[in-house]
């Protein structure tokens, strides 16, 4: 029986887990990408592995639910267990096919912001920090951030790139300024799926969730948003995608 | 040796100290909680992440600097006393250095090697090159300056009285974390005889020189988990960014599970362990080091 009734996250978990090819090395991160992990571990790609950069790495997602990439079950059956100056090995390598990056702020060339609100030296918001955001960002063959869609989140420049997408947009910035990843590839928010061009850029409207309109995704974004000629409307969670994603997180920690 | 020995002995004000090294598990906060009640001084904090526990030291006026490359509650999102110090001054100014995680390993590894800097690619394009002096770009590298600790601070699964530590789990950057530093004090789950610790060389995690101090602290890094001995208390981390949300709230928290609390077999005594103990073990086979 199909399940229609799904929340936003399942949504952008099901969203982020297609990002996932099979065969990828994937530089998991936090929340909904972890379950992202282990959907796609469990639907379309099977050979898929995950890489957390406390150290581990990891084939199956976790038996039982991880509220931290360090809770105990992520280490039981690990197909490694290491230091994180390891894992960074790997991705600088290029090793890393896709990274997964939380954000508070993404602007219009997929620059992310978790570090300042505002001037550094005196800010309105002092946010926690990159974390592995900025590596993952420079270093990853291709990112993808999740977030919810607000207008003060999705602005047109943000006040402090911790995390560079493609810088200020011009063209070929990322290997003028000697980054090795390819960039973002995809803003996967509440409302809606953002791309980019193949050689980057401006972030454009690529899909449109299942029961919100391109004029309310327009209204709660910072910049003059433009949109895909096939724009889309996003597929909706399998029953697959949701019945492991409601394995994973059972009481809807991150995912109601 | 008890912490508030070492840390007495150890960590006078002023001191520079990596805590946290493994990220989310082994976090020392028997140590940190100790170092609150000494009500130490014009700490610089060194560590990846910080599961909470710079947070704490910070609204407590430990701390003067935090080299650092994320501050919060990761279970929760924001760090409420770190906000408040860096947006308001309270209880203090503090000085942040903004670091990637990769980069704080880095500068930790320069520190072990005794290099002045590392180069690396990481960093390229983001604006912690403009915010923190000891990260450069140069040639198009960029170069992250040593960084020395004067302690680290590691809890570990178990230790004998020499030093030796043995620790599983992911390690973070627990072994450049304790290569760079002056000295190391451990906290252990469990004190043991070097017949164990010597059974196994390859799983002792730093060198015994390094070692000043080995505090026998079961429960020592809860809330944080502990592979094979501690699951993580999630519901201690919501309750505690539910009421560091107010500076008030954040005193009253503070009093209740640090100042009031004269050690941590207190502290335990205070929480429903059962829930939190890993109840099945999961033991690896025993690896031969035969000949002799």
């Amino acid at each position: 029986m199909a399940i229609t009734s799904y929340t936003a996250q399942e949504l952008m978990v099901a969203v982020a887990a297609r990002e996932i090819s099979d065969g990828d090395l994937v530089f998991v991160g936090m929340r909904l990408p972890i379950l992202a992990f282990g959907v796609a571990r469990n639907t379309h790609a099977p050979s898929a592995r995950g890489l957390f950069e406390l150290g581990l790495m990891r084939d199956q997602p976790a038996a039982s639910f991880l509220a931290t990439m360090g809770d105990p079950p992520n280490v039981v059956s690990a197909l490694w267990a290491t230091r994180m100056s390891n894992t960074m090995a790997l991705m600088a390598q290029g090793e890393v096919d896709l990274g997964f990056i939380g954000g508070a702020e993404v602007d219009r060339f997929g620059n992310l912001n978790t570090s300042y609100v505002g001037d550094p030296s005196r800010p309105a918001v002092k946010l926690p920090g990159s974390g592995g955001g900025a590596d993952i960002a420079i270093l990853s063959r291709r990112w993808v951030t999740l977030m919810s869609h607000e207008k003060r989140r999705l602005v047109d420049r943000v006040s402090f790139v911790t995390s560079p997408g493609y810088g200020d947009g011009s063209p070929g910035w990322r290997r003028r300024n000697g980054l090795h990843g390819g960039g973002p590839a995809a803003v996967v928010t509440t409302k809606c799926v953002l791309r980019f061009p193949p050689d980057g850029g401006e972030a454009y409207l690529a899909s449109v969730h299942p029961g919100v309109s391109e004029e309310e995704v327009r209204a709660e974004t910072g910049w003059s948003l433009k949109s895909a000629p096939d724009l889309a409307q996003t597929p909706a969670p399998s029953d697959a995608e949701l019945s492991w994603i409601r394995r994973l997180d059972p009481d809807g920690h991150w995912t109601q | 040796m008890t912490i508030r020995d070492a840390v007495e002995r150890f960590v006078p004000d002023g001191s520079s100290v990596v805590m946290g090294a493994c990220l989310e598990p082994l976090i020392p906060f028997a140590a940190g909680h100790e170092l609150i009640r000494q009500r130490r001084r014009d700490l610089t904090l060194i560590g990846p992440i910080s599961d909470s526990l710079f947070d704490q030291l910070v609204g407590a006026g430990c701390v003067a600097r935090i080299v650092a490359a994320w501050v919060g509650n990761v279970s929760e999102g924001l760090g409420h006393c770190y906000r408040r110090a860096v947006e308001k001054g309270i209880p203090r100014r503090i000085e942040v250095r903004d670091h990637s995680n990769f980069s704080v390993s880095l500068a930790l590894w320069a520190a072990a090697w005794n290099v002045p800097y590392l180069p690396t690619v990481t960093l390229l394009g983001s604006d912690i090159l403009r915010t923190n002096p000891t990260i450069e770009r140069v040639d198009g590298l960029v170069h992250v300056q040593a960084v020395k600790p004067d302690v680290a601070i590691l809890h570990v699964q178990r230790a004998d009285a020499a030093g030796r530590a043995h620790a599983w789990g992911p390690m973070g950057l627990a072994e450049e974390a304790g290569l760079a530093a002056a000295r190391v004090i451990l906290t252990a789950e469990e004190l043991v005889g070097d017949e164990v610790t010597l059974s196994d060389p390859n799983r002792i995690l730093l060198p015994e020189t390094k070692v000043v101090a080995v505090v026998h602290e079961p429960g020592g890094a809860h809330p944080s988990p502990v592979q094979g001995h501690w699951r993580r208390d999630h519901a201690f981390y919501r309750d505690y960014a539910e009421r560091s949300r107010s500076e008030d709230g954040f005193n009253q928290w503070l009093t209740e599970w640090v100042l009031a609390v004269p050690d941590r077999e207190a502290y335990l005594a205070r929480l429903d362990l059962d829930p939190l103990r890993v109840q099945q073990p999961r033991l690896s086979v025993p690896v031969d080091y035969g000949d002799n």
